[in-house]
């Protein structure tokens, strides 16, 4: 098991930014224009690099993942992988049935009914007739639409639409599967399906591909995984170690209104250690923040807040709440105060916002957004937003009667 | 260019079903269904009829029934012509996410599309059998040779398919040249009119290479005759190199399809 599955060999793909000649009208004229001036062979300056350099294997059975902020090179990656683009230098080699769920609607045909897209997208991600056949009722049941499959899918809702994709793409037992940001489909029960799927096809032995912006599910499926930025390779490693990379690099952007008549001028997530960026559920972490004022200024509180991917608070909190009185500041006052939290937060990744505010007259003065993001390691025997640290009392099967079955 | 065919070859079943959508779409929800394979090639033959009777009285011969099964028989074959091109042109074009998304050979799509519209020409083909028959027009030996007419059609039509679909993802208005090259190609074609009425100068309308096999089956269905032999190997010649150029062509641009849409 421990063939290579996907080979990645100095691989760099280059684009042309701005307008192309797409019609002969404009192409003629530019192409005659060009000559008359000697300069048809000259290099277009308006090329960038999409990959550089783009080096790394996976081996069988193995699932990989592939981090990176928008703009990283990760669709671009996925495109050449799955042939749709060849690579402008570099070797790639992929051994096996590839598939990729990614749009996973894309050969469907409005006027063809449900059952009707099944074959025909079936046969698109190269299913044979008589494999799509044996699996009808599964894929059927698996989308949950059996009610509907009869119908055009134009008049689905999007939601049974990309149920419907996602079902077909599932189930195509690639010996290379690519997933990217799949989890953006559905609500959160399918979701919860898609992803026990996902390591049902793991366990499988297959090869898989995960892009995501979501951490918690990167770090829930791959062993290792790759950090791109801007078409480069920064880090392959185990996951853990990539994720807080990840994080570590990239405080994104801090809006801090440093007009405001105060400002937050430094926030710091830190353990017994110091700084951190990744934590273990359950431990103890201390949130420092300073304030500084330009001008005399009454009756502030500091809030600060958690938030998780969804943008859904899960945990706030103000120095007035803590019961605090409201500080005043004089110009060039600092203020200092420092947060104790028991991070009981399941696995996941959090955003961390920090807000001056005077709660009388409801004004908001800085805000320093997003100030980190950590990452909060925990075993994958909790999920959701709060650890409650469960543990199992009791577990038994018992027979109709209720009397606990003889083993 | 093995390889390419046989990677088609791969994936045929992929090729049924997308020609099976095609046809499927097309015939579904359409009050007219199968009337739509007849009504293109049925509007070709009567404004052939009456460009036909308009001869007919410009030179005092009446107009005879051989004649008008004559434009019949011309008209289905480049109905079939003028809708195939047309559809293979915006096959990719109209089937956008499925060429930047998933790899595939994507000549299925211009292939297809050539098929989906030979379904209709076949459909039509019946109807019009049934109508000769019913006139009695008769029939001979020389009918064996309407495969290979039909066969040269094909392939030059799924040539030039090929041909147009791949360039227009790059080029916007070559669907516009086609569609002009389309529209008044019928004149420079003898649908309407025989390469005969030309004299001596008709072997100049025989170098369109669709004129050979129009006028070869309407000798071998209508006339009773052999089709002209040597031009027919010209327009076959002219056909099979179409369809190895335009598949050539078209996997040449291939790999920059999704980059260019």
């Amino acid at each position: 098991m421990s063939e290579v599955a996907i080979l990645m060999d100095h691989v760099y793909k280059k684009f042309r930014k701005g307008e192309t000649y797409n019609s002969l009208r404009d192409l003629l004229p530019a192409v005659t224009g060009k000559m008359f001036r000697g300069e048809l062979n000259q290099s277009d300056k308006r090329e960038f690099w999409a990959l550089q350099d783009l080096s790394f294997e996976v081996r069988q059975g193995d699932a990989f993942g592939i981090i990176g902020r928008n703009g990283a090179g990760k669709s671009t990656l996925l495109k050449i992988l799955s042939r749709i683009m060849k690579p402008t230098k570099g070797r790639m080699v992929v051994n096996g049935r590839l598939s990729a769920l990614i749009e996973v609607t894309a050969g469907f045909h409005q006027d063809l009914t449900g059952r009707e897209n099944i074959f025909l997208h079936g046969t698109i991600l190269g299913m044979s007739k008589r494999e799509i056949q044996s699996k009808l009722d599964q894929i059927i049941a698996f989308s949950g639409i059996e009610e509907f499959i009869d119908t055009p899918v134009k008049r689905y809702s999007s939601g049974m639409y990309a149920r419907l994709g996602f079902s077909i793409a599932a189930h195509v037992d690639p010996e290379v599967l690519i997933v990217d940001e799949v989890l953006s489909v559905g609500d959160y029960v399918f979701q919860q399906r898609c992803m026990d799927r996902i390591h049902s096809i793991i366990e499988a032995g297959t090869t898989v591909l995960f892009v995501s912006h979501n951490l918690k599910a990167v770090t829930e499926v791959c062993k290792r995984a790759m950090l791109l930025e801007r078409g480069k390779v920064l880090a392959i490693d185990e996951t853990g170690v990539v994720v807080r990379k990840y994080l570590k690099e990239g405080v994104p952007s801090v809006v801090s209104q440093k007009n405001e008549p105060a400002y937050i001028s430094k926030v710091a997530v830190r353990d017994r250690a110091g700084e951190q960026s990744t934590f273990e559920s359950g431990q103890t972490c201390w949130v420092d923040v300073e304030v500084v004022a330009r001008k005399a200024i009454d009756k502030l509180a500091v809030v600060i807040w958690f938030q998780d991917e969804t943008q859904y608070i899960i945990f706030h909190t103000s120095t007035e709440r803590l019961g605090f009185a409201p500080f005043s500041l004089q110009p060039g006052g600092t203020y200092r105060c420092t947060f104790e939290l028991n991070l009981n937060i399941a696995h996941g990744t959090f955003q961390l916002i920090t807000e001056i505010y005077r709660y009388d007259i409801q004004k908001s003065y800085d805000r320093y957004y997003p100030v980190t993001t950590i990452f909060v390691g925990s075993t994958t025997a909790v999920g959701g937003a709060v650890n409650c640290f469960p543990r199992l009392i009791e577990s038994g099967t018992f027979a109709s009667s209720g009397q606990p079955c003889e083993v | 260019m093995n390889n390419e065919l046989k990677e088609l070859y791969r994936y045929r079943e992929l090729l049924y079903a997308i020609t099976y959508r095609d046809i499927k779409v097309r015939y579904k929800q359409s009050v007219m269904g199968f009337l739509w394979a007849v009504l293109m090639p049925l509007m070709i033959v009567i404004s052939g009829v009456v460009v036909r009777y308009a001869y007919a009285l410009a030179s005092g011969k009446p107009l005879s029934s051989q004649d008008i099964a004559s434009v019949a028989v011309k008209s289905v074959p480049w109905a079939f012509l003028v809708s195939s091109i047309r559809f293979a042109c915006n096959s990719l074009t109209n089937n956008y996410s499925l060429v930047t998304k998933i790899n595939f050979p994507k000549e299925i799509f211009p292939i297809a599309a050539v098929l989906a519209c030979f379904f209709d020409f076949f459909v039509a083909s019946v109807a019009l059998t049934i109508v000769l028959i019913v006139s009695k027009i008769g029939w001979s030996a020389y009918l064996v040779w309407t495969p290979m007419l039909i066969l040269t059609i094909v392939l030059l039509v799924t040539g030039i398919g090929m041909f147009v679909s791949a360039a227009s993802l790059f080029l916007r208005d070559v669907k516009y040249i086609v569609e002009i090259l389309l529209t008044f190609g019928i004149f420079f074609t003898p649908v309407f009119y025989e390469i005969r009425m030309f004299g001596a100068k008709g072997k100049w309308l025989l170098l369109n290479p669709v004129s050979p096999i129009l006028d070869g089956l309407s000798a071998c269905v209508v006339r009773h005759q052999a089709p002209l032999l040597s031009w027919l190997g010209y327009s076959f010649g002219v056909a099979l190199v179409t369809f190895l150029a335009g598949f050539v062509f078209f996997k040449h641009l291939e790999p920059g399809f999704a980059e260019s849409i």
